[in-house]
């Protein structure tokens, strides 16, 4: 800073005197006023265009950024946003369509498995249909075999109680034939009956 | 005078103007600002005309640059600071363009004139104070106060706080202005020797091919220069801008 203050206090002293009566020279040979600067010092810290440069400054530089901020800033923003934008949507997009695709293979096998499931039922239910039927044809069977033993039993009881009845008269007339036999005499039949009876019952 | 140095930094003067005495002419240095304004506008605006939704190399360059500066003031000031988005990109790209156009020969370098950068430097810190004591008033002072400082020592780092604020504006603008200047003397110089050494004869063009192949290397790096000073004046007012905007959460 002290060499730039030392540059502008020597540059304005040495320069102004000679540049302000050469302000028409100025234009026609600039040639020879850059002589004039080499000798009065370093051009950069020459005072005495700093207003000019200030004043430029301001309006290039104040124009550039309005342009930046009313123009270029919201075209420029709005590319990417849109950009993000599209990409986002697109992602988006990629990501519902996948699900649907998931969803369609849950579905599917969801319907595949109530399918298995199914079939295993009716295979389940032909089978007990058939387990039934058999036990079923098993006990009418059997029971129509009972009945026919119930029924062959009855007889046999029949036949045994009919012999057993006729065993008794038999042996009545057998023992009053050997009474008679043996003894000549006749015993009663009230006596022979009774004799049986208690024989039957012994035996 | 071909081979002066310092020939490239003269204003001269175009069209006299002169309001209240003081002189007020379009001289080359304006006809430059004025042309870098246009080409930094005229780029910005033609290439981004299409609005495409998968840019061409000129409108990436324009998105580039655009988001280059979002990115830089959101990670320097914040989300808060994107209100002054427009000012840092403004600045950002008006600095570039004006030092790349400056890397043509026989043009102007608008930015190797100290008061236009130190105009600009009055701006963003003049922006930084006003700013600050608008949304804070003075709880902005705050931001000379680190906390954590113990009692006697804090008298001293407020006056050193103070002081590297006040010279801000000054090592804002002499980094960029001494950096242009510096570098186009010295490209100047390395090229001045090309010819004159030429001049000398056959061994004359023999050793002149040494500052030519120093003149290719320094055009490169003044162009890296170029780019870099834009950023490095970007990235500081971002981080000035920081500080109005949160001058005690540092």
């Amino acid at each position: 800073m002290f060499v730039t203050s030392a540059y502008a206090q020597t540059a304005p002293a040495a320069s102004e005197t000679p540049a302000a009566p050469a302000g028409e020279v100025h234009t026609e040979t600039g040639v020879a006023h850059g002589g004039e600067h080499e000798s009065a010092g370093f051009p950069p810290f020459d005072s005495s265009h700093f207003a000019s440069q200030l004043l430029w400054l301001a309006i290039t530089f104040g124009l550039f950024y309005l342009v930046i901020q009313k123009v270029i800033m919201p075209r420029v923003g709005g590319i990417i946003e849109d950009r993000k934008g599209r990409i986002a949507g697109d992602l988006e997009e990629a990501g519902r369509l996948k699900a649907e695709a998931d969803a369609a293979v849950e579905t599917y096998e969801k319907e595949l498995a109530q399918a298995r499931s199914k079939a295993n039922g009716i295979a389940d239910a032909a089978r007990n249909d058939a387990k039934a039927k058999a036990a079923a044809d098993r006990t009418a069977i059997e029971a129509e075999l009972a009945a026919k033993l119930a029924a062959a039993e009855t007889r046999i009881g029949e036949i045994k109680s009919k012999a057993f009845a006729e065993v008794g008269a038999i042996a009545e007339e057998t023992a009053t034939a050997i009474v008679d036999q043996l003894i000549g005499g006749k015993a009663t039949g009230d006596d022979i009956k009774a004799a049986v009876a208690a024989a039957k019952t012994g035996a | 005078m071909a081979n002066d140095p310092i020939h490239q930094f003269h204003i001269n003067t175009i069209v006299p103007i002169e309001i209240g005495g003081i002189d007020f002419s379009f001289t080359n240095a304006s006809l430059f600002m004025v042309a870098t304004v246009a080409i930094a506008a005229g780029f910005l605006y033609f290439s981004t005309s299409q609005r495409s939704l998968i840019p061409g190399r000129a409108q990436s360059v324009a998105e580039m640059s655009y988001e280059f500066v979002a990115n830089m003031l959101r990670e320097g000031a914040g989300s808060h600071g994107m209100k002054f988005f427009p000012l840092v990109f403004s600045l950002f790209m008006f600095i570039l363009t004006a030092n790349l156009i400056g890397m043509f020969p026989y043009f102007f370098t608008v930015t190797s004139q100290i008061i236009v950068t130190f105009a600009l430097s009055i701006l963003v810190v003049g922006l930084v104070v006003v700013y600050g004591f608008a949304k804070h008033g003075l709880r902005f002072l705050k931001l000379f106060v680190p906390s954590g400082v113990p009692g006697a020592l804090l008298p001293l780092v407020v006056l050193i706080e103070v002081i590297s604020f006040i010279a801000r504006p000054i090592s804002l603008s002499v980094r960029l202005f001494a950096n242009m200047l510096a570098g186009h003397i010295t490209l100047k110089v390395f090229a001045g020797f090309v010819t004159s050494l030429g001049a000398l004869g056959a061994l004359g063009i023999g050793t002149a091919i040494l500052p030519l192949i120093m003149t290719v290397a320094l055009t490169g790096l003044e162009f890296l220069v170029a780019f870099l000073q834009a950023y490095v004046f970007a990235v500081l007012t971002c981080m000035y801008l920081n500080d109005a905007l949160h001058p005690d959460g540092h």
